[in-house]
C-alpha cells in the first residue's frame, strides 16, 4: 500500500465522513433558515416538471441499489441460492433502468440549471461544486452499469469496490481492493466521498427532510407564543447565512 | 343579536384578531399595499410579494385568476361521504408530488418583477436622441420587457382582455355579463385571511405553518419551512408566498408585533379610507371542522357566524377564562368593532366562504353605485320601497358580489344593502331634520340606535373605534427580552399595570424596544454610522444622528 493509497482510501474518505458528520450537527444546530430544498419551481417548471421526478425517483432506485450491491455481501446472496449471473443480471437491468431515469432527469436539470437565467441566478457557488461532483458521480456511475455489466464482459465490483467500501465502516477498509479497481470505479468512488464532505453544505441537506410525518399529523397546527431568547441584534436569529444562501 | 346561543355550551373558546374592510370607502390607492411591502417585502426574493394587494374588481387578480380553484385546486372540498378535505388531494399525493408540484402557480402567473436602469438616464453619452431606462429584470438583471404586474388591470386598464377573465364572472347570466359593458367596478385590497380552517397550515408537509393560539394569527416558521411549498398551492386566496431567494415560505404577518403591542397593522394605520377595522373575536374551536364541511356552499356564511361566541354572554365569559382567555381580552371582545360588523350588524361578509377555510377578514359589499343607480330610479326616501326595488337594478350585478361574499346566495348581499341604504335614508332624513322612518327601518329589522351606532362605525370611524386590539400577555418573556430592548417601561409588555383593563381605551403604547426619547431610536447602519430610526418617533423629539454623523459630509 503506497503514502497515496492510504491518504487517498483511507485517510480522506475518513475525513469527509468526518466532515459529514460534524457538518451536519453544525448546520443543524447554527442553520436552519438555511435548510432548504430551494426549489426553482417558481422559476420555471416546464423542464422541472419532468427533471426533478425522474432525477429524484432514479435516485431513490439507485440508492437502493448500492444498499443491495454493496452493503449486502456476495455471501449473503450466495446462501440464499441466488446464482452470480442472475443477480448481475438483475442488477443490471435494475439499475439501468434506475440509471435511465436518473440520466434523464440530470440532463434535463442541469439543462435547466444552466440555460435558464432565472434558475442559474439563484445557484450559489457550493451549489454548483455539489452539482458538478453529483454529475460526476452518476456519469460514472452509470458506464459501468450499463457499458461494463450489460454489455461488455462483466466486472465483480463486490469483490473490490464493496469490499473497501464496507470495510469503511468496519473500521478496516480493504485498500488493494479499491486501488486494484478500474480507473472509472476509483474516480466514482472518490467523488462520491467528495461529495459526503461537501453534502452539508449543500442544499443536498434536504434529502434528510423528507417530511413522512406529514402523514399522520393533525392537519391545523396550533403554537403558542413561547419566550423565546432574543437573538443577537442585526442577525434575525442566523449566526451563520454564508453557505448555501448567496445572498 | 348575539351570534349564537350558549344553549349548547361553548366547546373550546380561542380569540382571533380579525378584520373588517368596508368596501364603500375604498379609493383604490395603494396605500396599504405600499406601507405593508416597505414594512415587510422590501427584500431581494421578495420583490414579486404583495402580502396586501389591492385589485380590481371585476379583474383577473393576482396572481392571475387565482380564484379559479378548478385549475389551482386550493382549500378545502368535500369529498363524497361529506367529509372535508384538501382539494388538492390527501397526504399521500403531496408527499409523491414533493419533487414538482402541480398546482404550484410560476412566477409567470404572478408577475417577474422589475426596475429601471435609471443610471443610463445620467451617465448616457451626449446624443440626439433622449436616453431611456430600460427595464430590468429583478431575477436575472437582464434586459426584459415588463407584460404582466400586481396591477396591470387596475382601474379596468385592458379590462377586455383582463376583467373578462374574473372567474367570478362564470355562473352570471349572459345579460348580465353584457350589462358588465356598462361598466362596474370596485377595489378590493386583500391580505392573508388567517384562516380559522387554514389550508395553507394543513398542506404543509413540514408542520412548519401554524395559528397561533393566543390570536389566532397564521405564521410560517421559517426554521422549519424546508422549501416544499404546498403551502402556497394549498391556500386558495393565494396569499403565502415563496421567497425566491432564501427557498423559504413567506407570507401576511398580520403585522403581529404591531398587534402584540397593541397597534393596527400597518395596512390599516396607514389607509386612506380608513374603511380597516380590527378586533377580536371569540370563536368555538370544537365548532370549526362541522362548520366547515356544512354540505351547501350557500350555508357556509351562516355557518361560519355560529361558530363566533357572544362576549357579552355569562356562559361564553365563563367559557373564556376557563380556557385560560385573559380578561382584558375578553373585555376587547366585547368592544370589538368586528363583532359589531360581523355579528351585531350582520353587515360583513367573508371573502370566498366556499374555499371552506373560514376566512377571517371579511368585507362590507360596496354600495356607493347604487346610490346612482338609486338616483337615476328616483329615490326617494319617503318610500323604502322603492329604495329597495332600486338595489335589484344595481350596477354592480348582485349575482357578482354574491359570488365573491356568500358562494353565490343573492339574499343575503341583498340585506346587507338594504341594510346599508336604509342607513343612508336615516342618517339623510336626521340631517334633514325629518322624523325617522320606522317603517324602512323595520323592514330591514334595525333599530334607530342600531342605525345610528352602523352610521358611526362606517361613516364618523373614529381610530379608537376602528382598533380595538388587546395588547399580548407576555408576563414571562419579560425576563428574556430585557436583554436588549427595555419593556418594563411604564407602559411597555411586560409591565404588569399596563395590561389593566382601562388602558383599551388609551392612546396607542409606543413600540416595544424604541423608548428613546422622542419615541425613535438609533441603530448602526450598515456602513457603520449611528443613524436615527424613525420608526416610534412621535415628531417633536429630538432625533439625532437622522441625517448620519454629519462628520464624513
Ligand atoms: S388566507 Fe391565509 S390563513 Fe387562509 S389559507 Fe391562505 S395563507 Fe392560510
Ligand atoms: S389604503 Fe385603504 S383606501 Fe387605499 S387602497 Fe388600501 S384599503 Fe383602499
Amino acid at each position: 500500500m503506497s503514502a497515496f493509497d492510504l491518504w487517498w482510501w483511507i485517510i480522506l474518505p475518513y475525513l469527509a465522513l468526518a466532515v459529514f458528520v460534524v457538518g451536519h450537527i453544525w448546520r443543524w444546530r447554527y442553520d436552519q433558515f438555511g435548510w432548504t430544498s430551494r426549489s426553482t419551481q417558481l422559476q420555471e417548471r416546464l423542464l422541472l416538471k419532468w427533471g426533478a421526478p425522474l432525477f429524484h425517483y432514479g435516485t431513490f432506485a439507485a440508492i437502493a441499489g448500492h444498499v443491495l450491491g454493496i452493503l449486502v455481501p456476495e455471501s449473503f446472496t450466495r446462501w440464499l441460492g441466488i446464482p452470480e449471473e442472475t443477480y448481475r443480471m438483475f442488477s443490471s437491468i435494475g439499475g439501468t433502468v434506475a440509471a435511465l431515469a436518473v440520466i434523464i432527469g440530470v440532463v434535463l436539470l442541469a439543462f435547466r440549471r444552466t440555460t435558464v437565467p432565472r434558475v442559474r441566478a439563484t445557484t450559489s457557488p457550493v451549489d454548483w461544486l455539489a452539482l458538478v461532483l453529483l454529475a460526476v458521480v452518476i456519469v460514472l456511475g452509470i458506464i459501468p452499469t450499463m457499458g461494463i455489466n450489460l454489455l461488455g464482459s462483466g466486472y465483480d465490483y463486490r469483490e473490490s469496490v464493496a469490499l473497501w467500501f464496507r470495510g469503511l465502516f468496519a473500521a478496516s477498509p480493504d485498500v488493494s481492493a479499491i486501488a486494484n479497481a478500474p480507473l472509472i470505479y476509483q474516480i466514482h468512488a472518490t467523488a462520491a466521498w467528495a461529495i459526503l464532505a461537501v453534502w452539508p453544505f449543500t442544499r443536498l441537506v434536504h434529502a434528510w427532510s423528507i417530511p413522512l410525518w406529514y402523514l399522520w399529523r393533525p392537519y391545523v397546527l396550533y403554537r403558542s407564543r413561547v419566550p423565546a431568547h432574543p437573538t443577537e441584534p442585526g442577525t434575525g436569529g442566523r449566526r451563520w447565512r454564508r453557505i448555501g444562501v448567496r445572498y | 343579536m348575539p351570534c349564537r346561543t350558549a344553549s349548547r355550551g361553548p366547546g373550546r373558546v380561542m380569540a382571533q384578531v380579525a378584520m373588517v374592510m368596508n368596501l364603500d370607502k375604498c379609493i383604490g390607492c395603494h396605500t396599504c399595499s405600499v406601507t405593508c411591502k416597505q414594512t415587510w417585502t422590501n427584500r431581494p426574493g421578495t420583490e414579486y410579494i404583495w402580502f396586501n394587494n389591492v385589485e380590481t374588481k371585476p379583474g383577473a387578480g393576482y396572481p392571475h385568476r387565482y380564484e379559479d380553484q378548478a385549475r389551482w385546486k386550493g382549500g378545502w372540498t368535500l369529498d363524497r361521504r361529506g367529509r372535508l378535505r384538501l382539494k388538492a388531494g390527501g397526504r399521500l399525493r403531496k408527499l409523491l408530488t414533493l419533487f414538482y408540484n402541480p398546482e404550484l402557480p410560476s412566477l409567470d402567473d404572478f408577475y417577474e418583477p422589475w426596475t429601471y436602469d435609471y443610471e443610463s438616464l445620467t451617465t448616457a453619452p451626449l446624443s440626439d436622441a433622449f436616453p431611456s431606462a430600460r427595464p430590468k429584470s429583478q431575477l436575472t438583471g437582464r434586459d426584459m420587457r415588463p407584460v404582466h404586474g400586481p396591477n396591470w388591470d387596475d382601474d379596468l386598464a385592458g379590462a377586455a382582455a383582463y376583467a373578462a377573465t374574473d372567474p367570478d364572472l362564470e355562473g352570471l347570466s349572459e345579460q348580465v355579463r353584457m350589462e358588465f359593458e356598462q361598466v362596474f367596478m370596485f377595489y378590493l385590497p386583500r391580505i392573508c385571511e388567517h384562516c380559522l380552517n387554514p389550508s395553507c397550515v394543513a398542506s404543509c408537509p413540514s408542520g412548519a405553518m401554524y395559528k397561533r393560539e393566543e390570536d389566532g394569527i397564521v405564521l410560517v416558521d421559517q426554521d422549519r419551512c424546508r422549501g416544499w411549498r404546498f403551502c402556497v398551492s394549498g391556500c386558495p386566496y393565494k396569499k403565502v408566498y415563496f421567497n425566491h431567494r432564501t427557498g423559504k415560505a413567506e407570507k401576511c404577518t398580520f403585522c403581529y408585533p404591531r398587534i402584540e403591542a397593541g397597534q393596527p397593522t400597518i395596512c390599516s394605520e396607514t389607509c386612506v379610507g380608513r374603511l380597516r377595522h380590527l378586533g377580536v373575536l371569540l370563536y368555538d374551536a370544537d365548532a370549526v371542522l362541522e362548520a366547515a364541511s356544512v354540505r351547501d356552499e350557500k350555508d357556509l356564511y351562516e355557518a361560519q357566524l355560529s361558530v363566533f361566541l357572544d362576549p357579552d354572554e355569562p356562559a361564553v365569559e365563563a367559557a373564556a377564562e376557563r380556557d385560560g382567555i385573559p380578561h382584558d381580552w375578553i373585555q376587547a371582545a366585547r368592544r370589538s368593532p368586528v363583532h359589531a360588523l360581523i355579528c351585531r350588524h350582520k353587515v360583513a361578509l367573508p371573502l370566498h366562504p366556499e374555499y371552506r377555510t373560514m376566512p377571517m377578514v371579511w368585507y362590507i359589499p360596496p354600495l356607493s353605485p347604487v346610490t346612482d343607480a338609486v338616483h337615476a330610479t328616483g329615490y326617494h326616501d319617503d318610500d323604502p320601497d322603492r329604495v329597495f326595488a332600486a338595489i335589484d337594478s344595481l350596477r354592480i350585478p348582485m349575482e357578482y358580489l354574491a359570488n365573491l361574499f356568500t358562494a353565490g346566495d343573492t339574499t343575503v348581499v341583498e340585506g346587507v344593502l338594504h341594510k346599508l341604504t336604509a342607513m343612508r335614508a336615516h342618517m339623510r332624513a336626521r340631517q334633514l331634520g325629518d322624523p325617522p322612518d320606522q317603517r324602512l327601518l323595520d323592514s330591514v329589522g334595525m333599530s334607530a340606535l342600531d342605525v345610528e351606532d352602523l352610521y358611526r362605525r362606517l361613516a364618523v370611524a373614529k381610530y379608537e373605534e376602528r382598533y380595538v386590539i388587546p395588547r399580548v400577555h407576555a408576563e414571562g418573556s419579560g425576563a428574556l427580552m430585557a436583554q436588549h430592548c427595555a419593556l418594563d417601561y411604564p407602559g411597555g409588555v411586560a409591565d404588569q399595570a399596563a395590561h389593566d383593563e382601562d388602558q383599551l381605551a388609551a392612546a396607542p403604547p409606543s413600540l416595544p424596544g424604541f423608548a428613546a426619547p422622542g419615541g425613535g431610536s438609533q441603530f448602526r447602519d450598515s456602513d457603520g454610522r449611528v443613524r436615527f430610526n424613525l420608526l416610534g418617533w412621535n415628531g417633536t423629539g429630538p432625533a439625532p444622528g437622522l441625517f448620519g454623523d454629519g462628520s464624513t459630509r
